[in-house]
């Protein structure tokens, strides 16, 4: 096996310049106009029954067509505050754009993502008079753990509603995946943390960061110092491979990748492999994957056990892998690694097929020669809070009911540390507002208006 | 391929496409080239009286309206009639007409309505060798002001006249140009045949205030702060343009009396229409504007696949087919019942056809079916209107259907006759004969 070639710098600056720009630009104005003419501002609208949270998408495309571009932020904000990153990371070919009746004679449906990043970007860019206004104080306090896009949705709802907010989380910077979970090319310029300070600016609501559950906080302390609490502490335990080399160098946890490229300031400062091995066929493979790639990795290889139509990673996803040079091998899993003087060098896999539901080795094995092995097999609910492990789970994460309640009277839950859902961003949004709402009827002490009437969509 | 040639009030041409009096024909230059890409012939841009030529504002002359895609699909001009001298004008007149004997060439004409002014300069136009002359009765915009243009064609005493003074001072043909910034168009064409017009062209354009700039709260074009109506023309104008060319088509009092078709003509449909409607040709302007002088390759090729698919030999196998359709509101047939269709292979599942009955007519298109997305007509509320089909993205998917005889329309319960019977026998006319 080749020794290993793990070292920073391979590019010119140039190179990480356009690496790590923005993957996908923006429409232009003309460009924008153009495809909100396309859209046919149906009655009752698929995509709007498509989008988890029920973003008028007729009236904000009407309003860019409208020259109303402010009109057309509202129209997404009021149902997602976070629609601008939504409008970056949603797999919209599964959702919003799959539902467009333009698919059924053209295959081509309304761009909709960019037109949504369109009416946001040009919100943010100056966002003028403030948009949302809160109701009178309710004098009621909500603890929100977790500054991710459940638990900020719901700290922004509740405020909005007239509650006062604290949102504790344990990195040291609000945002959760949206600041350390996604890939860099996909929201460059700090936008992530622009799209926080603008969403904090409602008032009411206090961050505390570096407070952590179970070690700084405590769930039963929450409860009491608290009228209601919600937990979005999302996933941030990593799925171990269950081998003897496992902590040898060169192996890694591809979330720790990914979060190390968004907080880096210079990129020619990161060291990547030569050759890199992913193990996992979602998202988070595909964004570990082409990293590698952009900061210089010779072959990427992405490893899954079962085909391709089963990756969770997105049809459109999977080709933009591809399509930066990352060989997608399927049927396939690690069976060891080979070490040398403590890195990793050799990885050996073996070829399953599926029989009756479940996989078999066929016999045959293939080595191949690594200096980085990506781990990204799925991540698990951390239950360092002896409160939070009584909570009713469900296949290792908080059951929840409707409107996001727990078993535990008092504390709701939201995100990707709750069951049901695909794990989406425009998900956690949804269910943070949800909740909001739910925690605002628990509370109230006067009579709500009975206008929201959304719940939690049925586990898929 | 189906033979083009066209013979108009006399004059002939290789084709039905004349560029009507405006900017494209303002000069030798912009003609030539215009015969180059193979117009049929021109109406030259309006002369005036000799002396000082008249003068145009130098800020905006024209605006347009937009489809949402940025089509123009609207187009407004405050531009008067020619601003180059006389003699200039029909020195070049002269000179085209010698070089492109084959093509059209009428010069249109706007002077005082006085005899002495006409008596003047028809020789003189007479004199270029040109094949006719159109008479401008129609622009709306600045010469009105002046007596001129639309002011003479509002008054039909005033058209007969001055046809008269130039059937009179000149062998050439006569065509009056209409204005539609009237009543009813009948009395002015009237006018005109009475006069002697040996054809009427129409329409011209149309009053117009084009918009408001919302940031300066300033008219739309403005000059230096100050805006006025224009003439307006383009596709929008169409429809009217139509409706006037067949009042005069189907007037027995104007039976024969050649209409050239003016009005938003774009395409070779277009054009076909209004040939159908009873024109001998067509004149076009706002479309040159638009895309400039190749589209007349565009529309020749296309009447003449036209021509040749309905097995029509020439023009004159279209000219007023269209024509005996057109009747009062009073000759309709109350007797007949049409139904809205949805054809469900098609239907992208829009759900607009449905809201826009559900909203604003009868009711009559349902949204689901056992609980899914699904747009049926509901015949026993469909009263025909046609706002469906008027409304659906998709060419063919909702059309309309007749209720043959015998049949039982569910929404009134009443059987189809098959009989025919309009209001002015129906029960409930009052006036009924």
């Amino acid at each position: 096996m080749p020794k290993p070639d793990i070292q920073a710098g391979r590019l010119t600056d140039a190179q990480y310049a356009d690496n790590f720009g923005d993957a996908h630009p923006p429409l232009t104005r003309a460009q924008a106009l153009i495809e909100a003419e396309r859209c046919y501002y149906c009655h009752d609208a698929p995509c709007i029954q498509a989008c988890p949270t029920g973003i008028d998408i007729p009236s904000f495309i009407r309003r860019i067509g409208e020259d109303n571009p402010r009109g057309a932020a509202r129209a997404i904000l009021e149902a997602n505050v976070f629609g601008g990153m939504c409008a970056r990371v949603c797999p919209t070919e599964v959702l919003c754009e799959q539902a467009c009746v333009r698919n059924t004679h053209e295959d081509k449906p309304v761009e909709i993502g960019l037109l949504q990043r369109h009416a946001t970007d040009h919100y943010f860019s100056k966002p003028g008079a403030p948009m949302f206004q809160r109701a009178a104080s309710t004098g009621r306090r909500i603890a929100v753990v977790g500054a991710g896009p459940a638990g900020l949705s719901c700290a922004h709802r509740a405020a909005l509603l007239g509650h006062d907010v604290t949102v504790f989380d344990a990195r040291p910077k609000p945002g959760g995946l949206n600041e350390y979970g996604l890939a860099t090319y996909k929201t460059v310029d700090g936008f992530a943390q622009k799209e926080i300070d603008w969403l904090l600016s409602i008032g009411g609501i206090e961050l505390q960061c570096g407070q952590a559950l179970g070690e700084q906080l405590l769930l039963d302390d929450l409860t009491q110092r608290f009228n209601a609490v919600f937990i979005g502490v999302g996933l941030a335990g990593v799925n171990a491979l269950g081998l003897a080399d496992e902590s040898a160098n060169g192996v890694q946890n591809a979330v720790d990748f990914i979060a190390a490229l968004r907080q880096v300031a210079d990129y020619s400062a990161l060291p990547v492999g030569r050759r890199v091995v992913v193990l996992g066929g979602g998202m988070t493979a595909v964004d570990a994957a082409v990293q590698s790639r952009k900061l210089g990795a010779d072959v990427v290889t992405i490893v899954y056990r079962r085909d391709q139509a089963q990756m969770p990673a997105s049809t459109y996803e999977r080709e933009w892998a591809q399509l930066n040079g990352v060989t997608i091998r399927t049927w396939s899993v690690l069976k060891s690694l080979e070490v040398a003087d403590s890195a990793v060098v050799g990885a050996t896999f073996a070829t399953v097929r599926e029989t009756d539901g479940r996989l078999l080795e066929t016999g045959e094995t293939s080595t191949t020669s690594v200096d980085t092995v990506f781990k990204a097999i799925g991540q698990t609910l951390v239950l360092a809070d002896p409160t939070l492990a009584t909570l009713r789970l469900r296949a290792g994460r908080i059951e929840v009911d409707a409107e996001g309640r727990t078993s535990l009277p008092g504390v709701w839950a939201g995100g990707d540390c709750t069951f049901g859902g695909q794990d989406l961003t425009v998900e956690a949004v949804e269910h943070g507002k949800i909740a909001a709402h739910s925690i605002d009827r628990a509370l109230a002490t006067s009579p709500r208006a009975a206008s929201f009437n959304r719940v939690r969509r049925t586990a898929a | 391929m189906a033979d083009l040639r066209s013979t108009f009030a006399g004059i002939e041409s290789p084709n039905p496409f004349w560029l009507a009096s405006a900017p494209p024909t303002d000069k030798e230059y912009n003609v030539v080239r215009a015969f180059e890409a193979g117009w049929g012939g021109v109406v030259w841009k309006t002369l005036g009286e000799a002396g000082p030529p008249i003068v145009n504002v130098n800020g905006p002359r024209y605006a347009a309206l937009y489809s949402q895609d940025r089509r123009l699909i609207g187009f407004n001009n405050i531009e008067l009639i020619t601003d180059r001298p006389l003699e200039v004008n029909l020195e070049e007149i002269r000179r085209v007409k010698r070089d492109w004997p084959d093509r059209a060439l009428v010069v249109s004409i706007m002077v005082p309505c006085q005899e002495e002014a006409w008596k003047a300069i028809l020789p003189m136009v007479e004199d270029t060798g040109c094949d006719g002359v159109e008479l401008n009765f129609g622009c709306p915009h600045g010469m009105s002001e002046r007596g001129m243009g639309s002011a003479v064609g509002q008054v039909p005493e005033y058209i007969e006249m001055v046809t008269r003074w130039c059937k009179h001072y000149t062998r050439l043909p006569v065509i009056v140009k209409l204005t539609p910034n009237v009543a009813d168009i009948k009395p002015p064409a009237l006018a005109a045949h009475r006069g002697g017009a040996d054809a009427v062209s129409l329409i011209n354009t149309i009053n117009s205030v084009m918009g408001v700039d919302l940031d300066s709260l300033l008219i739309v074009p403005s000059t230096g702060g100050q805006g006025s109506h224009g003439g307006y023309c383009g596709p929008a104008v169409k429809p009217i343009a139509q409706n006037m060319v067949a009042e005069i088509a189907r007037a027995p009092s104007m039976a024969g009396l050649p209409i050239s078709g003016i009005g938003g003509i774009t395409t070779w449909k277009d054009a076909a229409e209004f040939i159908a409607l009873g024109c001998g040709n067509v004149q076009i302007c706002t479309a040159a504007m638009t895309y400039g002088f190749k589209i007349a390759q565009d529309l020749c090729d296309g009447l003449s696949e036209y021509l040749d698919a309905k097995g029509m030999a020439n023009i004159d196998a279209l000219r007023g087919r269209a024509v005996p359709s057109i009747v009062d509101w009073n000759q309709l047939n109350l007797n007949h019942v049409e139904k809205a269709r949805i054809e469900q292979s098609l239907c992208i599942q829009c759900g607009r056809c449905h809201i826009v009955c559900e909203d604003t007519s009868h009711q009559a298109i349902s949204a689901t079916l056992n609980g899914k997305r699904h747009f049926e007509v509901m015949d026993d509320e469909c009263v025909g209107c046609n706002l469906c089909v008027s409304v659906c993205p998709v060419p063919d998917c909702i059309t309309m259907h007749a209720l043959p005889a015998g049949a039982v329309d569910p929404r009134t319960g009443q059987v189809v006759s098959g009989e025919y019977a309009n209001w002015t026998t129906h029960p409930n006319n009052p006036a009924r004969v």
